[in-house]
C-alpha cells in the first residue's frame, strides 16, 4: 500500500487491516461501482489530445493513461459491520520524453482536452527543468504500436455485482464461527478493486484493460487473561486475480493434512473454525528451540519468501541502482547474470517470470507502457539466466523488447519496473507432501506467511508464519511456538533438495509491494508446491517485557 | 478555483455545502493538495513529476445510520448531489452499534505549518536543490540516488452543529543515499521541513558523502549484545512501534504490548527508563502540527510517557464512553525529549560500541513484547576508546524498543527525523544503548 494512502484502524491489535484515505479517491455507493467508465471512443479523443498536446510542446515520445480505480472494503469485527468503503478514483497521467529526460503530470478528474494539454505541457516542463541535470538521454526499447485493442480479467463473477449484504452476510458468518470456536476477537474484511485503464501512446497503441482482484482475510485472536498472552492466527486466504468466483468453495480446490489449504477456491468459513482452534492451540504450544532444522514450507508460506528473495533482487532496476535510496540495489549483480554459472539455487529450482498466468494477480494483456505480456525464465535448473525489465533499461540485458514489467499503480503515479508473477516450478518427480515429511528427521513444516524482513541487497533474510509443526523422524508430533527461520538468499536456494510435484501447485501474493519515491504498491502472485529446504538456521523469538 | 483556499474560502464553501443537508446530523470535510517531486539515480534523474488533487467528503447520519459520499468535481450541482447521496447511503447502512454523535464547536491551538518558501517551490527550484546535490556527488565520482517531494495543502471541517476547522500546511523532505562506485560503501541523509527554505541539499549531501565514504572496508564483527548509540533516523523507526501501539481498546482487551495479567494494563505503570518522556505537541515549532484529529478534537499538548510511565493511551470516542474517561486521539506528531550531548560527545564517551547510523526493513516478530527485526544499512561503526575505529559489516537485530528503552545509557539532543518506515516526521534524540541484540550478519552494503 502507497503508506500515506493507508490509515491503520485504531484498536484492531496485531494484523490490524487498513482502510484508504483520501488519495484513495472518492467514495461512492455501491451502484456508482457499476456505472460503466468513459466510453474508449471519448478517452481515445482525450488521449490524443494530450498526445499531440505533448508533441507540439516538444516530447519525442509521449504516453497517456487515463485510469478509473474502483475498490470496495467491507470490514466487520466479530457482530458488527464497522465500515463499508466504495471508492473511485479517476484521472490522467502524462508522461513524456522531451531533451532526452523523463516528465511526469498527473490531473484529477480530467475530462476535457484543454485539461489533458495542460497535463502534457506541465509534464514536458518538468522533463525540460530536470534536463539540466541529466548527462545520459534516456534510451526507450522499441515498441510497435497495437492499433485499437483490449484485454479483459478472465473473471466468473463480478465482485462488484455481488451485493454488500451477501458480502456481510459472509464475514458475520466468518467472524461467528471464529467466536463460537474458542476466538477472543476476531477481525475480518473483503477488499475488492477493479482497475479500467486506458493506455495510449505515440507508438500508435490504444489498449483498454479490465483488471480485478480480491482479497478476503480474517485475524483471529486468542487471549489467556490469567497469563496475560496472546495469540493470532490470519486466514490462509491468497489474494487473486479472480472474482467473487474465488469464494465459491470446491472439494477440488482443497488441499486437505495438518489443516485444509486453498487453491482456486477459499472456504472462508471453514478456514476461520480452525483459526479459532489453532490461535487456541497455540497459546499452550511448545517453544521452538534454536538450531538447525529441515524446513517444509507450505505454498501459503513460500511465495513470501520467493518475493523476497527472487521477486525483487531480480528486478533490474534495483540492479542498476534506480531503487538505491528506498528499496536498496541486488546481490544479483550483472557479473553474476553474464557469468551463466552464478548458482542461485539448487537444480531443483526453477523460478519463472510470467505477466500471463490465470488468476494471478500480475497478469495482464500490455503493461504500462505498452509491451505485450510475456512468460520466462529467471533462474534455469538453480542457475541465474535473467531479470526482470522496462523499455528504458532492456537495452543492458541486450535484449530488442522490453519484457513489459511496467506498472503504476495509479492514474497520479509514474509507471516503473514492478515485479511480474514470479514462481518455483513444481518438481518434475512425483512427490507428495506427506511423502516429503517421512524422510525429515528434525524439521518444521511451515504454514501462512507471517513476519518479513531483508536486507537492501538480499541477502540476509528473517521469516515468520501462521503455523509451525515440530517433524521428528518423519512424523509431525505438535504445535510449536516463537519460530523464525534467517538465512542467506543463495545459501537458501541451494538447500531446495526437493520440491513437489503440480498437484500441490497453489498461488499466494502481495496484495500490496510497496517500491519507488513516492512509494507505490503493486499486487504480484507467486505459485509453488510445497518445497524442502534443508538444514536452515531457526531463532526463538521469545522475549519478556 | 484555486486548489489551495484560504480559511474565508472554506469555510464559505462548507457552508454552502452544509446547507443541502437534510440529515438529523451532518459533518463535512474538504481537502486541497499540490505536491510534486524529482527523483534521481545513478547521478542522474529519474522519475519526476507533479499532482494535483482535491477532495469534499460528507458524512451524514440518521440515527445510528451513517453514510459518506465524496467528490473530487467541485460545482454547485455537485455539491447538492453529494449531500443527497450521502443522505441515500446512510438510509441504507446498517446501524452501528458504536455510532458516535458529531461534536459542537471547539477551540483549538494556533499552530503554524505553512510557509510560503515550500508554497513557492516550483519544478526549477526543485531541480535546482537538487543540483547542489548532485554536483557533490559528482564531483567526487560518487553514485547518488535521491528523492525531493515538496508539498502543499490544506484540511477543513465543518458541521451540523457548528465545528469549524481549517489548517493549512506545506512540507518538504529530502533523502539521499551516496554509495561509492564499487559498491563497497554507502551513506544516508533524510531531512523533513515545513518550511523550504531551512533545506540545505548540499550540507544533508556532505553528511551522506561522509558516510559513504567512511563505510568502506567494513568488518565483520560477531554477532550478539553490544551497546549501540542509534542516530535519530536509526532510533525512530523503533520507538514509532512504540507509538502506533499506545491504543487504549487493544490494551482492554488483552492484546497489545500494554496488557497486563489478570486482564489490565500498564496504564501508569513504569515500562522503560525514567529518562524517557515522550509527549505529542502541535505547537511545536520544529514539528508543527495540525490542531485538531480526523473527528474534530482539539490536539493539546499530550503527555504519553514520563518519567518512563504509561501516563496516557489513545481512546476513541467510542472507547472512551464506555470506559467512562475523556477521549484522548491519536496525535499529530510524536516528541521525544534528550538532553544535551551531542553525538559526538556520546561517541567520546563510548569504550566499545556499535554507532547505527540507519535501520532497515522493520518489521513485528511479537506483538506481545514488541520484539522487532530488521538490519542496518548505510553507515554502520565501530567504536573503540571514544573514537570511532572502523566499519563494520551489517548486522540483523532481534531487540524490542521496550527492552532497548530500559537499556538506555544516555540521550542526545533531539532533532527533527523522517522515518525511513511510515515517512512520519519525528522529534527523536540520538541514544545510547546497552545489550542491543544482534542476531546475524549481512553482506549487504
Amino acid at each position: 500500500m502507497k503508506r500515506r494512502d493507508f490509515i491503520q484502524l485504531a484498536g484492531l491489535g496485531t494484523g490490524a487491516f487498513m482502510l484508504p484515505g483520501l488519495a484513495m479517491g472518492r467514495t461512492v455507493s455501491p451502484e456508482a461501482l457499476m456505472e460503466p467508465g468513459l466510453d474508449v471512443s471519448v478517452k481515445k479523443r482525450l488521449a490524443d489530445a494530450a498526445l499531440n498536446a505533448a508533441k507540439s510542446q516538444g516530447a519525442t515520445y509521449a504516453d497517456v493513461r487515463i485510469g478509473r480505480y474502483l475498490n470496495q472494503f467491507v470490514v466487520t469485527r466479530e457482530d458488527k459491520v464497522q465500515n463499508i468503503v466504495n471508492t473511485e478514483s479517476y484521472g490522467v497521467g502524462v508522461r513524456v520524453i522531451a531533451n532526452g529526460c523523463w516528465g511526469f503530470a498527473a490531473v484529477a478528474d480530467a475530462k476535457n482536452e484543454a485539461q489533458m494539454a495542460k497535463a502534457a505541457a506541465d509534464a514536458v516542463a518538468i522533463a525540460k527543468a530536470n534536463s539540466k541535470l541529466m548527462k545520459e538521454p534516456v534510451q526507450l526499447a522499441p515498441q510497435k504500436g497495437f492499433g485499437e485493442v483490449s484485454w479483459k480479467a478472465p473473471i466468473k463473477i463480478n465482485a462488484f455485482e455481488v451485493p454488500i449484504k451477501e458480502k456481510v452476510d459472509l464475514l458475520l458468518s466468518v467472524n461467528a464461527a471464529a467466536m463460537q470456536n474458542g476466538a477472543n476477537f476476531v477481525n475480518s474484511i473483503m477488499f475488492q478493486v477493479n482497475e479500467q485503464k486506458y493506455f495510449a501512446s505515440t507508438d500508435g497503441s490504444y489498449i483498454d484493460q479490465d483488471i480485478h482482484r480480491i482479497f478476503p482475510q480474517f485475524n483471529v485472536t486468542a487471549i489467556d487473561p490469567k497469563s496475560g498472552t496472546f495469540k493470532t492466527r490470519n486466514a490462509l486466504s491468497s489474494p487473486m486475480g479472480m472474482g467473487y468466483d474465488y469464494l465459491q468453495t470446491n472439494p477440488a480446490d482443497k488441499v486437505t493434512g495438518i489443516t485444509t489449504r486453498y487453491n482456486k477456491g477459499y472456504d472462508m468459513l471453514e478456514d476461520a473454525i480452525s483459526a479459532a482452534k489453532q490461535a487456541k492451540e497455540k497459546l499452550t504450544a511448545k517453544s521452538v528451540e534454536a538450531g538447525k532444522y529441515d524446513l517444509i514450507l507450505d505454498p501459503s508460506h513460500l511465495w513470501l519468501t520467493i518475493h523476497e528473495s527472487v521477486g525483487h533482487p531480480l528486478e533490474l532496476d534495483r540492479v542498476l541502482g534506480y531503487e538505491a535510496n528506498y528499496a536498496g540495489t541486488s546481490f544479483a549483480t550483472l557479473d553474476k547474470w553474464q557469468s551463466k554459472n552464478f548458482q542461485y539455487g539448487s537444480k531443483e529450482v526453477n523460478l519463472i517470470a510470467d505477466k500471463q498466468q490465470v488468476g494471478s494477480l500480475g497478469a495482464v494483456g500490455w503493461d504500462d507502457e505498452g509491451v505485450n505480456t510475456k512468460k520466462w525464465d529467471l533462474v534455469k535448473d538453480g542457475v541465474l539466466v535473467n531479470y526482470q525489465a522496462t523499455r528504458d533499461q532492456v537495452h543492458i540485458l541486450g535484449e530488442k523488447e522490453s519484457q513489459g514489467c511496467c506498472y503504476a499503480d495509479s492514474w497520479s503515479s509514474v509507471q516503473f519496473q514492478r515485479m511480474p508473477n514470479v514462481s518455483l516450478a513444481a518438481g518434475k518427480t512425483p512427490l507428495s507432501v506427506d511423502d516429503m515429511i517421512k524422510d525429515v528427521k528434525k524439521g518444521i513444516y511451515i504454514i501462512g506467511d507471517g513476519s518479513f524482513s531483508i536486507d537492501q541487497q538480499r541477502y540476509n533474510f528473517q521469516f515468520g508464519g501462521q503455523l509451525f509443526y515440530e517433524i521428528k523422524d518423519g512424523k509431525i508430533v505438535g504445535m510449536l511456538n516463537d519460530v523464525a527461520y534467517q538465512s542467506n538468499t543463495q545459501e537458501f536456494w541451494n538447500s531446495c533438495s526437493k520440491v513437489c510435484d503440480e498437484r500441490d501447485y497453489r498461488l499466494g501474493g502481495s496484495f500490496s509491494d510497496g517500491k519507488g519515491q513516492p512509494s507505490q504498491s503493486s499486487a504480484v502472485s507467486h505459485g509453488s508446491s510445497t518445497a524442502r529446504f534443508d538444514g536452515v538456521n531457526v531463532i526463538n523469538t521469545a522475549r519478556k517485557i | 478555483m484555486a486548489i489551495i483556499l484560504s480559511e474565508a474560502e472554506a469555510k464559505a464553501l462548507l457552508q454552502k455545502v452544509l446547507a443541502y443537508s437534510k440529515a438529523d446530523e451532518c459533518e463535512i470535510t474538504l481537502q486541497g493538495e499540490q505536491r510534486g517531486n524529482i527523483r534521481y539515480a545513478r547521478n542522474e534523474v529519474s522519475t519526476s513529476g507533479s499532482l494535483v488533487n482535491q477532495n469534499l467528503a460528507v458524512k451524514s447520519s440518521f440515527g445510528k445510520k451513517t453514510g459518506i459520499a465524496t467528490i473530487d468535481e467541485f460545482s454547485d450541482e455537485s455539491f447538492e448531489k453529494v449531500v443527497r447521496r450521502s443522505e441515500e447511503l446512510a438510509k441504507l447502512a446498517p446501524e452501528n452499534p458504536e455510532f458516535m454523535s458529531i461534536i459542537g464547536p471547539q477551540k483549538y491551538l494556533s499552530s503554524k505549518g505553512y510557509f510560503e518558501s515550500t508554497a513557492a517551490v516550483n519544478p526549477d527550484s526543485r531541480a535546482a536543490a537538487v543540483g547542489k546535490s548532485l554536483e557533490l556527488s559528482r564531483a567526487q565520482n560518487l553514485t547518488a540516488a535521491g528523492f525531493l517531494e515538496n508539498e502543499t495543502g490544506f484540511s477543513a471541517m465543518m458541521n451540523s452543529k457548528g465545528l469549524f476547522a481549517y489548517y493549512p500546511s506545506t512540507s518538504v523532505n529530502f533523502s539521499l543515499t551516496v554509495r561509492t562506485p564499487d559498491g563497497t560503501g554507502s551513506g544516508y541523509v533524510a531531512r523533513g521541513y515545513s518550511d523550504f527554505s531551512k533545506l540545505d541539499t548540499a550540507a544533508a549531501t556532505r553528511i551522506a558523502i561522509a558516510k559513504s565514504k567512511g563505510s568502506v572496508g567494513a568488518k565483520a564483527l560477531e554477532p550478539g549484545k553490544y551497546t549501540v548509540i542509534l542516530e535519530p533516523t536509526a532510533a525512530a523507526v523503533l520507538l514509532e512501534n512504540i507509538f502506533f501501539r499506545m491504543d487504549a481498546r487493544s490494551a482492554d482487551e488483552g492484546r497489545s504490548f500494554l496488557s497486563k495479567q489478570g486482564g489490565t494494563t500498564k496504564l501508569g505503570e513504569k515500562i522503560v527508563d525514567e529518562r524517557v518522556n515522550i509527549y505529542s505537541d502541535p505547537l511545536n515549532p520544529d514539528l508543527p502540527a495540525s490542531p485538531y484529529s480526523g473527528d474534530g478534537m482539539p490536539q493539546k499538548r499530550m503527555n504519553w510517557i514520563e518519567k518512563g510511565v504509561v501516563k496516557n493511551m489513545y481512546y476513541n470516542r467510542y472507547w472512551a464512553q464506555k470506559k467512562g474517561v475523556e477521549p484522548v486521539p491519536f496525535p499529530n506528531n510524536m516528541i521525544m525529549e534528550g538532553g544535551t550531548a551531542s553525538l559526538e560527545d556520546m561517541i567520546k564517551s563510548t569504550k566499545q560500541g556499535i554507532l547505527v547510523t540507519k535501520l532497515w526493513y522493520i518489521r513485528t516478530v511479537d506483538p506481545q513484547t514488541l520484539l522487532l527485526t530488521g538490519l542496518t544499512r548505510d553507515g554502520t561503526f565501530y567504536i573503540e576508546n571514544g573514537k570511532i575505529k572502523h566499519p563494520v559489516k551489517n548486522f540483523r537485530f532481534n531487540e524490542s524498543p521496550v527492552i532497548m528503552l530500559n537499556n538506555l545509557e544516555t540521550l542526545g539532543k533531539p532533532e527533527r527525523v523522517v522515518s525511513t518506515e511510515s515517512e512520519r516526521n519525528y522529534m527523536i534524540p540520538p541514544m545510547k544503548i546497552r545489550e542491543f541484540t544482534f542476531s546475524s550478519l549481512s553482506d549487504a552494503v
